[in-house]
């Protein structure tokens, strides 16, 4: 890290400088708005904790069993149990938003279902959302005899520094009404005898900034461990950090096919251009002409060349008009008779990262099979699941292809890998080959 | 053919578009306007209103077919206008669609890299401007590879010669190009038109436009 500034409540709370950083603040912005989410929280779930603190409290004063108690709070937990989870979605999303104010570091989320009949199903289904369940059982439980315990001690440090308020003057308040203030053995009558207090409220407000910094952290470390992804935020990083890096290499390579584009293409074919322009002023039997021809050939061969190696670098076709016309460009490239078909869903673009390596893959898939698989034709298909963008590419060669003897499959399977998709083969000794490459496509 | 072909330029390269002017300006072309851009392009054209409208395709500001669309926005306007595209690169998607805008003739589709010949590129200009249609070979080429229909069933030469034809030669410039007597080509290019089911004709353009469309109806690749 570049910087030794805390990037959370509780490494702040570590430091010396707690008190005079920005934390304290944030922490009791935190405390003030989970107010209201616990709060809401507890009064939905009430039905399914009172029945249970009264039968605790039962419990407590004699084990006098009353039976509807037990019922109702059996009753209570079942729906609980069957719409809990339901319930659960929205303090959940909320409560990953609010642990930003003290925990910026990022929260994985749980993925995004696709239908809303997936999303039901994974409510019910995905450990996540029973996670998220238990984390709204807290909130509303230990979340309020929490909170109460440092409002209580908000109270009472606010209470003794506002005392010489209190006790206006001689005991009395400004209406005459005798007025004191006790404080366990404690009485104050008058403004002075006050200031001891103010003095002690004013030493206790440090310790109640890291109280309240302390209840904030916990609160947060309580919403990481059950509303993130079980320790997997940390990998998504790492995920994460491999596409940008295939990103910043793809515009890279944008800019070196722009680069030449734009200079080196551009410049060759004026010059070439230009031959031609000064072979028109010669007869064709001078001697200057041959040569010229000659130069105006090579120049020619030269743009050949130069649009091959950008081409190379970067497809135009793919930059300008997408994967589908890029595909089917390729396929008009290739010494193989190739079939493109893009089934209905397929948009025409993509991030720049989707397109390259599914462009990536099926020009190695089909380089492959012009040069193993012995076969004269393949097919190469385009679907979109979801959101899952599938490439295959398959003919009916000799098969038996194995990514361990190095024919490409595995470049092309850790290429396809850095931007979260994965690469399948299906090659039997005799045919056909399959290779599928799957990439998540959202942006 | 007038004496004096007015033309407008479009070419964001400001080399490119100056040695291409230089080209025009020596032969019976007069450039009366050279613009970088569509919307340049669609406003000189109405200023000047010229014989001959020439685009590169990949303009800015998005580099992708803004010249063309400003050709097809001219073409609607005006059918008959005359116009050539230039193309970066083979997309049979854009030569059809120019050829698809008004009856597909004085329409020309050819790649960037071709106006360095510059007798075949004025030729391309001149055939455009009198009326005919400009295919670039490559598109030709593609449009007959791989294909397992009644153009596989033609003789390599026969190939040859459609290809030639589809490109927009006369018999008489298909025979110059394969040195045999334009008999010979009469009748390769009755028997292409049979195997194929086209109707035979001698207008060179309206056997150009049948044989593209005949290309076109079945594109490569398809079984």
């Amino acid at each position: 890290m570049p910087s030794d500034q805390p990037s959370h409540v509780l490494a702040a709370l570590a430091s010396p400088r707690y008190l005079i950083s920005e934390w304290p603040w944030r922490a009791l912005l935190s405390v003030l708005t989970a107010l209201p989410v616990i709060g809401v929280a507890a009064l939905l779930l009430s039905p399914v904790t009172l029945p249970w603190a009264g039968w605790l409290v039962q419990l407590a004063e004699g084990g006098m069993h009353t039976a509807p108690l037990v019922v109702v709070s059996g009753l209570a937990t079942a729906v609980l149990a069957m719409f809990g989870t339901l319930l659960a979605a929205p303090f959940a999303a909320l409560e990953r938003r609010r642990l930003g104010i003290v925990d910026p570091r990022p929260v994985d989320r749980a993925p995004r279902a696709g239908s809303v009949g997936s999303w039901f199903a994974a409510r019910y289904a995905a450990p996540a959302a029973w996670r998220e369940l238990l984390f709204l059982v807290l909130l509303a439980t230990v979340a309020p005899l929490a909170y109460a315990t440092l409002a209580f001690a908000v109270f009472t440090v606010g209470i003794l520094i506002i005392s010489p308020l209190l006790v206006v003057k001689d005991g009395k308040d400004l209406a005459g009404v005798a007025n004191a203030i006790t404080l366990g053995p404690w009485q104050i009558t008058t403004p002075a005898q006050a200031i001891p207090y103010v003095l002690l409220g004013l030493v206790l407000l440090p310790p109640l900034a890291y109280l309240t910094g302390l209840l904030a952290a916990g609160h947060a470390a309580t919403a990481r461990v059950l509303l993130g992804g079980g320790g997997q935020a940390e990998l998504r990083e790492v995920a994460r950090s491999r596409t940008r890096l295939v990103d910043a290499f793809d515009a890279e390579r944008r800019r070196i096919e722009r680069d030449l584009h734009d200079g080196a293409q551009h410049r060759l074919t004026s010059m070439t251009l230009q031959l031609g322009v000064a072979r028109l002023d010669l007869p064709d039997d001078s001697p200057a002409a041959a040569a010229l021809d000659r130069a105006h050939a090579e120049a020619k061969d030269l743009m050949v060349l130069l649009r091959d190696l950008v081409h190379g670098i970067s497809p135009q076709t793919l930059a300008d008009l997408g994967l589908p016309a890029a595909l089917r460009d390729l396929a008009t490239r290739s010494p193989l008779d190739v079939t493109v078909s893009v089934e209905p869903g397929v948009a025409d673009r993509y991030p720049s990262r989707v397109e390259n390596t599914a462009y990536f893959a099926a020009s190695e898939a089909l380089g492959n099979v012009a040069k193993h698989a012995g076969a004269a034709s393949a097919a190469v298909r385009l679907a979109r699941h979801g959101d899952t963008l599938v490439v295959e590419v398959r003919d009916e060669g000799r098969g038996g292809a194995d990514p361990a003897r190095g024919t490409g499959l595995t470049g092309l399977a850790d290429r396809v890998a850095a931007v979260g998709g994965r690469l399948l083969l299906s090659s039997p000794a005799g045919g056909p080959t399959l290779v599928r490459v799957e990439l998540p496509c959202l942006p | 053919m007038p004496a004096v072909t007015r033309v407008v330029l479009a070419e964001d390269g400001v080399l490119l578009r100056e040695g291409l002017a230089g080209v025009l300006q020596r032969f019976e072309f007069a450039v009366v306007a050279a613009v970088g851009d569509a919307a340049a392009l669609v406003d000189a054209v109405a200023a000047e209103d010229p014989d001959l409208v020439i685009t590169d395709i990949r303009m800015p500001p998005s580099f992708t077919d803004e010249g063309l669309r400003a050709a097809l926005a001219l073409r609607a306007t005006d059918p008959g206008r005359a116009v050539v595209v230039l193309s970066q690169y083979v997309q049979a998607e854009y030569a059809a669609r120019l050829l698809d805008s008004g009856d597909g003739r004085r329409v020309g589709y050819l790649l960037k890299d071709r106006v360095v010949d510059i007798a075949d590129f004025v030729g391309a200009l001149r055939t455009v401007v009198g009326g005919g249609t400009v295919i670039d070979p490559d598109v030709v080429r593609r449009l007959l590879r791989h294909r397992s229909d009644p153009v596989a069933a033609l003789s390599p030469r026969e190939r040859e010669v459609l290809a030639l034809v589809a490109e927009g030669h006369s018999n008489a410039a298909i025979a110059r190009r394969l040195t045999v007597t334009e008999a010979a080509v009469g009748k390769h290019v009755g028997n292409i038109l049979a195997k194929l089911g086209l109707p035979p004709t001698d207008d060179t353009n309206r056997r150009v436009l049948a044989v593209l469309a005949y290309l076109r109806s079945n594109p490569e690749g398809q079984r």
